[in-house]
Order: C-alpha cells, then structure tokens, then sequence
C-alpha cells in the first residue's frame, strides 16, 4: 500500500467542541475508483470527519490533502468546487424547481454574458446527457418538477448532481436508508459507473450486507480515534465489529441493586408501518432495561408511539396485568407512565418558561382543584422535587434556558418523578451533559428503581448500556433482535451484532 | 453585565408606566380639560373597545398565534342583534343570538389552526374577509337603527355613576387576568406558546386549548360589538374595521412576544390604556390624525425595542 497513490488524505485530525474530543487523530485515505466504507457506532465521528472534509467545521488539527495538494475550504462550496462533494441522508431539494434547474442551482447557464437570463435549454440538454449517461432517462426527464419525483429519484439527482461539479470525491451518508431494494439496485448500478471513472467514493452505512457487498475497504472510527483500515475481502464481519466496540468501559457505574419485581408493563405486537414492526417488550418493578441500536433502529418511536406522542397502528399495552388504551400522553400520564425525552429543547421543556411552571406542566392532577392551581404547593413541590435532584438554580422562578444542560435534564427528570412514574422511560438520558452530571443522573436511576420505577432506558452509549441495564434489548431496522441478559448483557460485541441485524 | 440586565428589565416593567405618568403629567399642564373627571371617563369609554379586544388577542398571540378576525366578529355581533331588534325582537334574545353567531365564528379559526392545521394568520386572514362579506351580504350593505332602550344601555348607560361599557371592560380584565395567571389553562397556553411539542408530551390537550383560545378572542370581540352598537345605536356592517391592529398593538406594546410563551395581560392592559391616553391627548392638542398615526408606530417600535434589550441581546 505504500506507493498507492491516494486521491483523498485526511491525517491527524482532532476536533473538539466547548471542550468535548470528537475526534483525536482520526484518518482516512481514499484511493481513486474505491468504494471507502466508513463505519463505526453511533457518535463515533463520522460525520464530524465527514463535515470536516467538506469545511463545514474547520479543524483544530490535522491534514486534509486532496491530489496531494492540502486544503483550506471555509465552506462546503469550496469543498464542490475542489472536487467533493457530499449526498447527506437528509435530502434537501427546492420541489417547486425543475430537475435540471436544481441539479444547477447557483450555476446556472446564462443566455448573455453578464446579463441574468437563464438558457433553460442549455441547462435541459446538459442534464438530459447525465441521466442517459446513468441510465436514467426512462424515468427521469430534464422539466419534471422535482416534486413529482420518489425518494429514490430525489437521491439519484443529489448523485448526478454530485458528479455535475467533476467530483472526485463523492461522500454518501447512508445513501440506502430510505430506499426499496430495487431502488438500491440502480444506486449500485450509477455506483459501479462512478467507480469506473476513477471516483473515489467514501460510504457511510450501518448496513453490514452492503458494506461487504460494495466495498473495497472499510476504515473503522471508534470514539474519535482512527482504528484501523483493512481490505473489506480480508475482513470478517466479527473482525469489524471488534473493531467498532471496546471502549473503555469507563468504570463508575453504580450497581443496581433493586430488587426485581412483578412485570409492570408489556407490550405486545407494537408496530407502526415503515417504523417499527412486531415489538415485544417486558419490564419488571425495580428493572432497569436498555434499549440498544443504531440511529433510525425505532426505539425512540416505539417509546414514543407507547405514551402516544405518536400513531400506533396495532399493539397491546398492558399495565399491571391490565390492556389500557393510550390515545394521548395525557392517558399516559394518568397511567404514570412517563417519558423523558432525548431533546430536552424540542419535546422536554418549554424553555422560556421558569423552572416551577416546567415542573408543574404535566402535574396539575396533583396541583389544582377543579383547574385552580394550588399555588403554595405547587411552589413547595416544584421546590422539593428539583432540590432533590441537586439541580443547581438560584430559584425555581429561573427561566430553564438559563441552566446548563445536565440542570435541564434534571429539571425534566423532576417534572417526570412529580408524576409518580411506574414505568419512566428515559430517552439518552445522559446526551450532551457533562461528566459531573451523568453519574449524579445514573445515581437517581438507581435510586428510583429502588423505589420500585420500572425504567426504560434508551442509549446509544454501549458503556452506559452494559453498566446500568439488567437486561439490553436490541432493536435494527424497527425490530427486536434480540434481548440480552446476565453475562451476554455485558457483551459488547453481542449487542453491536444484533444492532447490525445479525443473529 | 447583569446589573445593565436588571436596570433594562425595570425600564421594561415600569418602563410603561413612567411613559403613562409623564403623559398624565404633560397634559395636566397644557390643557385645562386634561384632568377634569368628564375627560377621563372619556378617556376609560374610549379604552373600553379596544381594551377587551386586547384581553382576547392577548391569549391567542401567548399561544402563538394571532387573531385578524375579530374585526369581522364585530360586525356580524352588530348587525345580526341590530337585524333581530329592529324586527321588533327581544334584546336580550339578540345579544344570545349574536353571541352563539360568535362561538361559531371562534370555533371555526380555533378549528382550521388547530385540527387543520391552517397557520393562524392565514386561517383568521380568510374568516376576517369571510365574516366581512356576511355581514355586508346579511345587512345589505345597510345599518340596522336600534331604539330598544335596554340594549343602548349596554353603551350608553351607567351602574352606580359608572358607564357600563368600563364596568365591562373590568370585567373582563379580572376575569383574564384570573383565568390566565391562576389556572392551568393559563399555564397551558403559555406552555404550549413556549413549545407546543413539549405540552404535548407532557399530556397538555394542546388541541382543545388551541380552538378554546380563539373563541375566547371571539367572545371579546362579541362583547365589543355589542357595545359598539348600542353606542351609536346602530348595528353597522362596517364596524370594527382594522379594529384588530389596535389590538394587536397593546398586546405588542405590552411586551407579548409575537411567536409565543413570553408576555402577560398585566402588560397589555397597561399597553392599552397608554394608546388610549396617547389619542386623547393628541386630540386633546388638535393634532392633526395624520400625525397620531406616526407617533403610535413609533410608540410600538419603542416598546419592543425595550422588550428586546431587556432580554439581552440573542446572538
């Protein structure tokens, strides 16, 4: 491999942000006509290494060299216009434009020099030679509106889009995702004609059929750092999945030691079309059960569709024995049955309201008479409760966007315990807070399942799965894949194998 | 740092105040009728609309939202009770009859925003021009003159030396500033203001109180025209145009934010008594309306530019 001459080289890369490493040292080098895969677990950095590469972030250290020649982009436009060019999994195409007129949007053919009419007709052929070029012109026509186009075909476009600028790096952030196999089909087929031209192609998946279907090599991240690169024909999927876990299990989790009870909640044959399908689940008084997988695996939304924040097509809720019915999070709440979300700005707290109001939102069952809040205890309450978080205020008259985000997270915790929760569902309880505030989080989680809390704990950290969970349940693709306890439970191999679906 | 912060959020609270006060103060020296009771009754009469507007559009701006219609509303109460009057109906029949035509009128803004799903400006945009063409299509463009003594007592009349439309307008003050500050429907309406996804979640009937905020704006605006047309004794299918605006200026001026969570009725009632001090007292200086224009602009423009300063500056 010494000789090989690499198209695109990033060495050495650190970066992190308000004091948090994402990446420390991280590399990839990608040959000309390779398909590069890029894996690691959720919060790896692969797409800090990717926005990295496209100058959406700078880097605070490191080398980005590209033809051998280093870059300096300040924007993702430079990166284009260098020769790379990203397809990100959220699409973002103008719908009311036509096919072409988006595939050169901001360089567009002009009729006379200087003057700013467009020559739609120019701009029509040039598109019309991709899409024949990719085999696509069946489908696809130069005028169609881009709304009137599939999924699919939006990401085919963002692809000839990608390779109108002459990339020679094009980045695809899990292309397949939203796609049918026979959809898939064609990207492979547009993917071999890209490789055939010489493009390199870096290739972000979870999806480990793909990843030795397509690949040539796959180049592992692991909590910031570069790991390893190997030949994907070399390489076994037990190899790579070795490489991917074993962080540190960063010692410091607290044991729980809360005695099992009776089950307290079950679910059975939850599904929502195209998000989840068939989920099971059980969870005991005193249990803390973990809820593993990748990003888009639908733990989040089974959860969510339980509280009914979100339609549920079919399933059965039983509680203590007994089927209920949720249509609304305010059934959830009269069943103390509670969420605490993942984002806290979008769905935990109102954030330009005090503490007290935020407490109280979802407790006036307890707080008013007949709608008449109960003022004094709403204060006394909202008082003990954050106070026994060890939520640091100077009152609970303080708007929430002024607390920190291990503060906010203890506030919605509080809101959530106001609720006498029998089954509290956390979601990544811990994301974005500070070391400090994490353990003093896991220590309530143990304390309440003392109490006899059923906890539901969704995490996308392998170390905080194995160190607080009884039992891991692992979800991919919306279903279960498998439900870890005792020994197996501390594997962190097992639960990254049943993430990637396997068995 | 937060010392400025404290003094801009003093400015802000008593900011208001100080402005009334120094009007109060200006005035009692450069007109003799300034002070004298006959003026300020004037004065609270001619709050007494615009003021009750407020308390609704008060509530639905605290959810996000904002209410064109009422305007409209106004016309349809007047003209409908003006209609059944003066066909030799009961009064008291006809404020019902008019009221009822009210809560239609909310439910179906309250409906389209929060089931549909319309954004609220474009929902109350189209019932404010549907409502104004009933009213012209129902009155045929005419007045409907009304006589009934009871009814114009509504307007015209007095409870204890005091004129009803100001025993109204207290009324309804109290009566928001009770239902906003000490119930959970207030703090519902903040919360869901402030971030409708997280009511939701929290088990906050974010829907219900959605529609139940606009026909509350409906019911002020019910209310004012009523009042309206027993003061000029008639039900005109032109009353209450850009009646809305005005409202929506003292709610501004009072420091609600307009996207919602952030504001307080304390605030609007001190925003509408300051607009209405503010035209008296240029009426008062016979200045010419053009100018009163201007100087009520720059008046919403000061205020929130307070407003901003005394929650800092967001990057």
């Amino acid at each position: 491999m010494e000789d090989t001459k690499y198209i695109l080289e990033a060495k050495g890369i650190d970066k992190s942000f308000s004091g948090v490493t994402v990446l420390k040292g991280a590399e990839l080098c990608i040959i000309p006509g390779e398909l590069h895969a890029l894996m690691g677990e959720n919060g790896a950095g692969k797409s800090t290494l990717m926005k990295i590469i496209m100058g959406i972030y700078t880097k605070d250290a490191g080398t980005v060299t590209l033809d051998g020649k280093d870059t300096d982009f300040k924007s993702a436009r430079d990166a284009l216009d260098a020769g790379i060019s990203m397809i990100h999994q959220e699409l973002s195409p103008i719908p009311e434009m036509t096919v072409a007129e988006n595939v050169f949007l901001g360089r567009e053919q002009k009729k006379f020099k200087g003057l700013p009419f467009v020559d739609k007709k120019e701009l029509n052929r040039m598109t019309q030679e991709l899409l024949e070029e990719f085999g696509l012109s069946e489908f696809i026509k130069p005028d169609m509106k881009m709304k009137d186009l599939n999924i699919a075909q939006i990401q085919m476009m963002e692809i000839i889009k990608a390779i109108s600028y002459n990339s020679k790096v094009v980045i695809m952030d899990e292309p397949t995702s939203s796609l049918s196999e026979k959809e898939t089909e064609t990207l492979f087929r547009i993917i071999a004609n890209l490789k055939e031209k010489k493009i390199g192609i870096i290739y972000i998946s979870h999806r480990m059929e793909e990843v030795f279907e397509l690949s040539d090599r796959v180049s592992v991240l692991r909590d910031g750092q570069f790991i390893g690169c190997v030949n994907t024909k070399e390489a076994s999927r037990e190899e790579l999945i070795n490489m991917m876990v074993g962080r540190e299990l960063e010692g410091g989790y607290p044991h729980n030691t809360a005695e099992k009870g009776d089950v307290v909640l079950e679910l059975k044959n939850f599904t929502r079309k195209g998000v989840f399908e068939n989920v099971n689940l059980s969870v005991h008084a005193g249990e803390i059960l973990g809820m593993a997988g990748l990003v888009g695996a639908g733990r989040s939304e089974v959860m969510r569709a339980l509280v009914g924040y979100d339609h549920l097509d079919s399933g059965e809720i039983i509680l203590e024995g007994k089927n209920i019915t949720i249509k609304h999070p305010k059934d959830a709440v009269r069943n103390h049955i509670i969420m605490a979300s993942e984002d806290r700005k979008e769905l935990g707290l109102v954030l330009c309201r005090s503490i007290k109001e935020n407490v109280s939102l979802q407790n006036f069952d307890k707080l008013a008479n007949a709608s008449f809040i109960n003022k004094g205890t709403e204060r006394k309450l909202a008082d003990d409760y954050t106070k026994q978080m060890a939520t640091k205020m100077n009152g609970i008259e303080d708007m929430v966007s002024s607390l920190s985000g291990g503060n906010q997270q203890k506030v919605v915790l509080a809101k959530c315990l106001l609720s006498d929760p029998k089954v509290l569902i956390m979601d990544e309880p811990t994301r974005g807070i500070d070391v400090g505030a994490k353990a003093a989080i896991y220590n309530i989680m143990i304390e309440l399942a003392k109490r006899g809390i059923a906890i539901i704990m969704i995490s996308s950290e392998l170390p905080e799965l194995i160190g607080m969970s009884d039992r891991v349940m692992v979800m991919s693709g919306g279903k279960v894949t498998g439900v870890l306890e005792g020994e197996e439970a501390a594997s962190q191999q097992k639960i990254m194998n049943l993430a990637f679906g396997g068995k | 740092m937060t010392q400025k912060k404290d003094m801009a959020k003093i400015l802000r609270q008593f900011g208001l105040i100080f402005v009334a006060l120094f009007i109060v103060v200006l005035m009692s020296f450069l007109s003799p009728v300034f002070m004298t009771s006959q003026n300020i009754t004037n004065i609270l009469r001619q709050i007494s609309l615009n003021g009750i507007l407020s308390i609704g559009m008060t509530f639905v701006i605290l959810t996000g939202g904002i209410d064109l219609s009422v305007g409209s509303v106004i016309a349809i109460t007047g003209v409908i009770s003006g209609s059944m009057m003066a066909s030799g109906g009961n009064w008291f029949v006809a404020c019902i009859v008019a009221l009822l035509c009210s809560l239609i009128c909310g439910a179906i803004n309250g409906w389209l925003i929060s089931y549909v799903e319309f954004q609220p400006f474009i929902a109350t945009l189209s019932t404010m021009t549907i409502g104004r063409g009933i009213a012209l299509a129902y009155s045929d463009g005419k007045p409907y003159t009304i006589s009934d003594p009871s009814f114009i007592n509504i307007g015209q009349g007095y409870v204890l030396g005091i004129p009803i439309p100001i025993i109204l307008l207290l009324i309804f003050c109290i009566a928001g500033l009770v239902i906003l500050n000490m119930t959970t429907f207030g703090r519902y309406v903040f919360a869901i203001g402030g971030n409708k996804n997280a009511a939701k979640l929290s088990g906050v009937r974010t829907r219900r109180i959605q529609l139940a905020v606009y026909v509350l704006s409906s019911v002020c605006a019910w209310m004012v025209g009523l009042i309206l047309a027993a003061r000029i004794s008639s039900g005109q299918p032109t009353a209450g145009e850009s009646y809305e605006m005005d409202a929506i200026a003292a709610t501004a001026i009072g420091g609600t934010s307009m996207s919602g969570g952030i504001g307080s009725l304390t605030g609007t009632i001190c925003g509408f008594i300051l607009l209405g001090l503010l035209n008296n007292s240029m009426n008062l200086m016979n200045i010419n309306s053009f100018y009163q224009q201007i100087v009520k602009g720059c008046l919403i423009i000061l205020a929130v530019f307070l407003d901003m300063k005394s929650k800092g500056k967001k990057d």
